[in-house]
């Protein structure tokens, strides 16, 4: 075990670390004789086995997990894969019974009462899913619940709320109750709840599956587009896969306690690396999944003899056909983060070589008719994993 | 063979014996006891009967109006005038401080014994069979007790009420705060509540309904036990309806017995009335929020026009 010094923890450089939450080998074990069932989940037994020596249950079994600054991390799983129990350790409502987190370096698995409410205060806070907003108080209270808890003045603390209210949408409903708004302002209200304590970890425990599909949409469009602006430290806990790959910058999946399979939405659509996750990935859109990025080839010729010409700057002048014709247009230009669908919409209506070309201008690759096809298609060998943000 | 004439475990004498030696040397910690709930009757007694009786009447007539509307309102003057017109009036102001006191003692007592149980487990499980035993022996029987260690006369009498009716207010207090939503306490720790603010901001205030529940039944056997205790020299309406027994005068009996329900169905209906509320009508912390949020929004707005202004006059 590896004890954080107690010392210093303002001068420490926190600038070099990019993960703002480590979850370091946790375990989480409900139920009387926890010491027991630990020692035989860490000897590998399995969870029936435990159960039926221990009555124990093992919520969470040996997750390990980065959750890097400013990025949106999924954990997915299905009911009972524990992902929430996980979720409810790192805000510590669930005690971790082994195992470190870390938040900025700091382990605090073990700090006292007092560090962690400011932690919950100020670091970490959180969106429920049934969105855990008092009946009996107004929306713009509820909204400044978390500062109401840390003793902030009523003026400050409404304006600050008022401003979170904006931020969402919802400044005329301040005065309303939350019985009085629909499941999707209500959502809204708990997230403002969440930005006004101004923590720079997001914990959103299903924080949108209560809600109907079109509103859930909405929702995430909103998450994708405030977080644009505030890039928080969003920990996401969802059981739509569709979700996961739409919102997460990583994705864990999790399934009996443990994380089986992490990494970005295009590595586990491509590799899914377990039967279980293949079913997820199975349905997924990969049109619109996959960018230019992921299915484009180097260098300007292609094997039929055409070619792009380039200029000096590394732009691209023109296309020179196999047969040696050569013209200045009559090629698709795309950015490496176009997806599939866009750069199959656009071949249909204008054939042509299609040619990658980065914000500047520069030619990074081409992408062949084949390859396009094989991307939506899902032949894996064609494929690159890594999401390209040039 | 056992013998069904004899008795073999004289518990009766013990329990006797234990109450008189408990009376000899305890006599101090029950006169303190006695003193508070003493001193409470006797001021709320003495307010109600300096009261005129039609500005009592028009008060109670006025609560009700606010809390429960017109028809309970009406109800209201109309009994108490007929109580008045009955020539039962003091004994009815002496009834209703035996249950005020009662009451006060009992919220005093109960609510925070309810929270000590919703939060421990183990104080459940020691007061929980103790009220289990409260509930069901029949209320006489703590007169006895009551008498040796407390006397007779209306202060040990309301001490017998309490006794009586504190119990619902315990249990639903004790379920009121364990039925609050888990995500709600949930989102009171994630956002760093101590345990007292958790209890402040959201146990309490999402269990109240249920506790005023209790306080209704609360309020309600409060009305019978004071009857009751009219058996141990208590005054009030149940000395009333006791002396009309003890006469065989059957109509003075009966008068008292009116008077009695008609104070039972006001209490009733006022008490549900506070528990049954709109929550934010009730809420005069929400009202006040509302009232500053709209402060707000109105300053913004002025600030927004003024600086719309300010660049008008520049172009």
């Amino acid at each position: 075990m590896i004890s954080q010094p107690k010392t210093d923890q303002t001068d420490r450089d926190i600038s070099t670390v990019t993960d703002r939450i480590e979850i370091r080998d946790v375990y989480k074990i409900f139920g009387r004789r926890k010491e027991e069932a630990l020692a035989l989940v860490r000897e590998g037994k399995g969870k029936s086995e435990i159960l039926e020596r221990t009555q124990a249950v093992v919520g969470v079994n040996n997750v390990s997990l980065s959750v890097p600054k400013g990025s949106i991390s999924v954990i997915m799983g299905l009911s009972g894969s524990g992902k929430s129990t996980l979720a409810r350790c790192v805000n510590r409502i669930l005690e971790p019974d082994a195992g470190q987190i870390l938040l900025d370096g700091e382990d605090y698995t073990k700090c006292s009462d007092a560090r962690m409410r400011e932690i919950r205060r100020r670091r970490i806070s959180m969106v429920f899913q049934n969105f855990g907003l008092l009946p009996n108080q107004t929306v713009i209270d509820n909204v400044a619940f978390g500062l109401k808890l840390r003793k902030v003045p009523l003026a400050e603390r409404h304006k600050k709320a008022g401003e979170m209210l904006e931020t969402v949408g919802l400044s005329e409903w301040a005065s309303h109750l939350p019985g009085e708004l629909s499941g999707g302002m209500r959502q809204r209200v708990g997230l403002a709840r969440a930005l006004a304590t101004e923590a720079d970890v997001l914990i959103m425990d299903e924080a949108f599956s209560a809600l109907d599909p079109l509103i859930r949409t909405e929702m995430q469009d909103e998450l994708l587009r405030l977080q644009n602006t505030l890039h928080k430290t969003v920990l996401f806990i969802t059981h739509d896969f569709q979700e996961a790959l739409r919102l997460g910058t990583k994705i864990a999946v999790m399934a009996d306690g443990a994380v089986i399979r992490d990494g970005t939405p295009q590595e586990i659509v491509i590799d899914p690396g377990h039967d279980y996750v293949a079913a997820f990935t199975r349905n997924v859109d990969r049109a619109r999944l996959f960018d230019a990025a992921s299915v484009m080839s180097e260098g300007p010729a292609d094997a039929q003899g055409g070619r792009f010409v380039l200029n000096d700057a590394g732009e691209v002048a023109g296309w020179q056909a196999p047969n040696g014709e050569a013209m200045s247009d009559g090629y698709l230009a795309v950015r490496p983060e176009t997806t599939l669908i866009e750069i199959a919409g656009a071949a249909a209506r204008r054939r042509g070589p299609i040619a990658v070309v980065d914000a500047e201008g520069k030619f990074r690759g081409r992408i062949t008719d084949e390859a396009l096809l094989a991307g939506i298609a899902g032949a894996k060998e064609t494929m690159k994993g890594s999401r390209t943000d040039a | 063979m056992l013998d069904p004439e004899e008795v073999y475990i004289p518990l009766d004498r013990w329990i006797q014996v234990g109450i008189e030696w408990i009376a000899d040397h305890f006599r101090p910690l029950f006169r303190s006891i006695r003193w508070p709930v003493d001193e409470l009757l006797n001021v709320i007694n003495g307010t109600l009967e300096a009261i005129p009786p039609l500005l009592l009447i028009a008060l109670f007539g006025g609560l009700a109006l606010w809390l429960a509307g017109k028809r309970t309102a009406l109800f209201t003057v109309v009994s108490m005038l007929f109580i008045l017109l009955l020539g039962i009036w003091l004994e009815t102001l002496t009834t209703l401080s035996l249950i005020a006191t009662a009451i006060v003692v009992c919220v005093i007592i109960g609510i925070p014994l309810g929270i000590l149980c919703a939060r421990s487990d183990r104080a459940w499980g020691i007061i929980r069979p103790v009220l289990d035993v409260m509930q069901t022996t029949p209320s006489f029987v703590y007169l006895i007790p009551v008498v040796m260690l407390f006397g007779v006369g209306t202060v040990p009498g309301a001490v017998a009420v309490i006794v009586v009716a504190v119990p619902p207010l315990i249990r639903f207090t004790n379920i009121g705060i364990r039925g609050v939503n888990e995500e709600l306490i949930e989102a009171g720790i994630a956002f760093g509540a101590t345990d007292r603010q958790l209890l402040w901001e959201i146990q309490l205030p999402q269990a109240l309904p249920t506790i005023l529940g209790g306080l209704n039944q609360t309020v309600l056997l409060a009305m019978v036990m004071s009857v009751i205790v009219a058996m141990i020299g208590a005054e009030g309406l149940g000395l009333v309806v006791l002396q009309g027994l003890g006469r065989l005068d059957v109509g003075r009996a009966a008068v008292g017995g009116i008077g009695i329900v008609l104070m039972a169905i006001i209490l009733d209906r006022l008490t549900q009335a506070v528990a049954e509320r709109d929550p934010r009508a009730s809420s005069g912390k929400a009202r006040i929020g509302a009232a500053l949020s709209r402060l707000f929004g109105s300053g913004h707005r002025q600030a927004e026009g003024k600086l719309e202004a300010s660049l008008d006059s520049k172009n």
